[in-house]
């Protein structure tokens, strides 16, 4: 048989269902992959011992109606994982093990899956390149000394490298939809409040959402099957019948209305992403979707709201750090405060200090209005103009990203030209609706681009549905020399 | 609204963050540069825009008023950097 690990998800799902593959035999495979790769650094933990124990025992006694028998995954390292250390790609967190499960963690596990690993990430989810890891660079397995993004960076690069048949990340300005187009993957942002954000390392909490990051839409469909539903435990968790996206999935996009927001051709865009987008309407169409041009005005302004709410909330979440529930304690100071301010100072990296002080600014006295309240209404401007939107349309097809993968050390030192990565994905999350980034060509170094598909309220069948139609068509094909494992 | 090093000094503390005196330029800088973006929202008239509070549709949630946890003492105690028996341990506060 072909190499299993370039498989996709469904399809080692289906042999694993008709007896034609073992769990083990799988496993082992994507171990070797782990073993063997010397370069991408796009896990934190792995978990090879435990995966190759459970796939044993799902061989033994094996349960085939779930929607994962015996898959092995590796996740973020931003999950709490019982027993298995979870970093958030920080040292604050180096010495943590948590004691319970997240949520959609035990969902996966429930549907049959288990654990292979800790995934690298942006220290805290906080970076578009996974450069703020303090567990170091992760490599895009497209080219040597690329970045994957971030900051799901480490899902994405595993996944792309076949270390993992599929992922989960957080995306809270673009984390799982940004790395998913600079590696050539797929990556969905649901509605916020559709998967629980219990057990999920905080960023900031009105904008985080977990989602599945996969190598075609169909994985992606059966992920978020196995992933979303109602949590107790989250407060913010959306109450509603679950639904089957795969079961329900068809390329049949006949009469939906697609806009393209003219707001979203920026100056300095690389020629091919414009023509990448160009070819998305082409084929919508030809699909039998209708394009029409729309606006959303206040697009401009989403990043800079964004560099405003997300600091913020991460100011007050992050100020649970204080070296004595847990995490990494400072030996230095004589005193409580001391204590305090040494501990953060040297479990936190640069990029996470930037944004609590600025989130500590604009939420301080005499700051608030000034900064946090007219932020909270520009945010209410921007989710306006989508609601106005989705009156005309079903759907959004923007390009994913601004550019294509860029060189490790191209941005670090620029703080605004690493945030700009994520001017096309930012309006989603203040917005709390679902996206979507599937791969849709590439750029004149052969790096590929996404496209993105951006949803109403809880409508991610359609979306899965209009990305569905959009792949079959784009046929993108991945042609990776694995030159990490010479 | 420009940030100078005071300013920063100020946040730092606020933060309990301490921040190296090496750094601080640089800080300033890069925290300059971001504030001047940010305010870029000075140009949008919000006067009759209520902020967002919720970006759900619906009312948060409240559960009934039970206990539903508890007896994990010992479990919370697990991960702490310094305990003895049943407390964390902290640096002397009262002299």
């Amino acid at each position: 048989m072909a190499d299993l690990t370039k498989k996709s998800l469904t399809e080692i799902v289906s042999l694993i269902k008709k007896k034609e593959i073992k769990s083990e035999e799988v496993t082992n495979l994507f171990i070797k992959n782990i073993e063997n790769d010397k370069k991408l650094n796009s896990l934190i933990t792995n978990c090879n011992e435990h995966a190759a124990k459970k796939a044993k025992n799902f061989d033994k006694n094996p349960k085939f109606d779930t929607l994962l028998p015996g898959i092995p995954i590796a996740v973020k390292d931003l999950f709490c994982t019982k027993g298995v250390k979870t970093t958030a790609g920080s040292k604050m967190l180096d010495n943590f093990i948590p004691n319970y499960e997240s949520t959609i963690t035990k969902n996966l596990w429930n549907e049959g899956a288990f654990l292979l690993g800790k995934l690298n990430c942006d220290e805290y989810a906080m970076g578009s390149s996974n450069e703020t890891s303090f567990f170091g660079n992760v490599m895009n397995p497209v080219a040597e000394n690329t970045v994957p993004g971030g900051s799901s960076g480490g899902s994405a690069s595993a996944l792309a490298a076949d270390l993992t048949p599929t992922t989960i990340g957080t995306d809270t300005g673009g984390s799982i939809r940004q790395p998913a187009s600079f590696t050539g993957t797929v990556g969905l942002k649901p509605t916020y409040g559709l998967c629980s954000r219990w057990g999920i390392v905080a960023f900031a909490s009105s904008l985080d959402q977990a989602g599945p990051m996969t190598k075609t839409v169909e994985d992606c469909a059966l992920m978020l099957e196995a992933m979303a539903g109602f949590d107790e435990k989250d407060s913010t968790s959306i109450n509603k019948k679950k639904e089957n996206y795969s079961k329900n999935l068809t390329s049949n996009i006949k009469g939906l209305k697609i806009g393209i927001p003219k707001e979203y051709r920026v100056d300095g865009m690389p020629k091919e992403i414009d023509k990448l987008w160009e070819n998305g309407k082409k084929i919508l169409k030809e699909s039998g979707a209708e394009i029409i041009d729309i606006s959303l005005p206040n697009t401009k302004y989403a990043l800079p709201t964004y560099y405003i709410v997300a600091p913020a909330e991460a100011s007050s979440n992050l100020a649970r750090y204080d070296g004595v529930k847990y995490g990494f304690r400072s030996n230095k100071g004589t005193n409580l405060i001391e204590m305090y301010e040494n501990t953060r100072s040297e479990g936190f990296g640069d990029e996470v200090k930037r944004r609590i002080l600025i989130g500590t600014y604009v939420l301080s006295s005499g700051y608030y209005d000034a900064y946090y309240i007219k932020a909270q209404k520009v945010r209410q401007l921007i989710k306006d103009d989508f609601d106005d939107s989705f009156k005309k349309v079903d759907a959004i097809l923007t390009p994913s990203t601004p550019s294509a993968a860029f060189k490790i050390g191209e941005k670090k030192n620029d703080p605004i030209s690493m945030y700009l990565n994520d001017i096309f994905t930012v309006p989603v999350n203040l917005a709390g609706i679902p996206a979507i980034s599937i791969p849709a060509g590439t750029d004149n170094n052969n790096y590929p681009l996404g496209l993105q598909l951006i949803g109403k309220t809880l409508d991610e069948q359609k979306l899965l549905n209009i990305a569905f139609a959009a792949e079959k068509k784009i046929n993108f094909k991945q042609n990776l020399n694995r030159w990490w494992e010479k | 609204m420009s940030i100078d090093k005071d300013k920063i000094k100020h946040v730092s503390k606020l933060a309990r963050i301490s921040v190296d005196e090496k750094k601080i330029d640089d800080l300033t800088k890069d925290l300059s540069s971001i504030f001047k973006f940010i305010e870029q929202l000075n140009e949008l008239n919000t006067d009759k825009v209520e902020p967002l509070s919720s970006i759900l549709n619906e009312p948060l949630r409240s559960r009934k008023d039970e206990i539903n946890d508890g007896k994990i003492r010992d479990k919370i105690l697990e991960n702490s950097p310094k305990k003895n028996e049943e407390f964390f341990v902290v640096p002397k506060v009262i002299e």
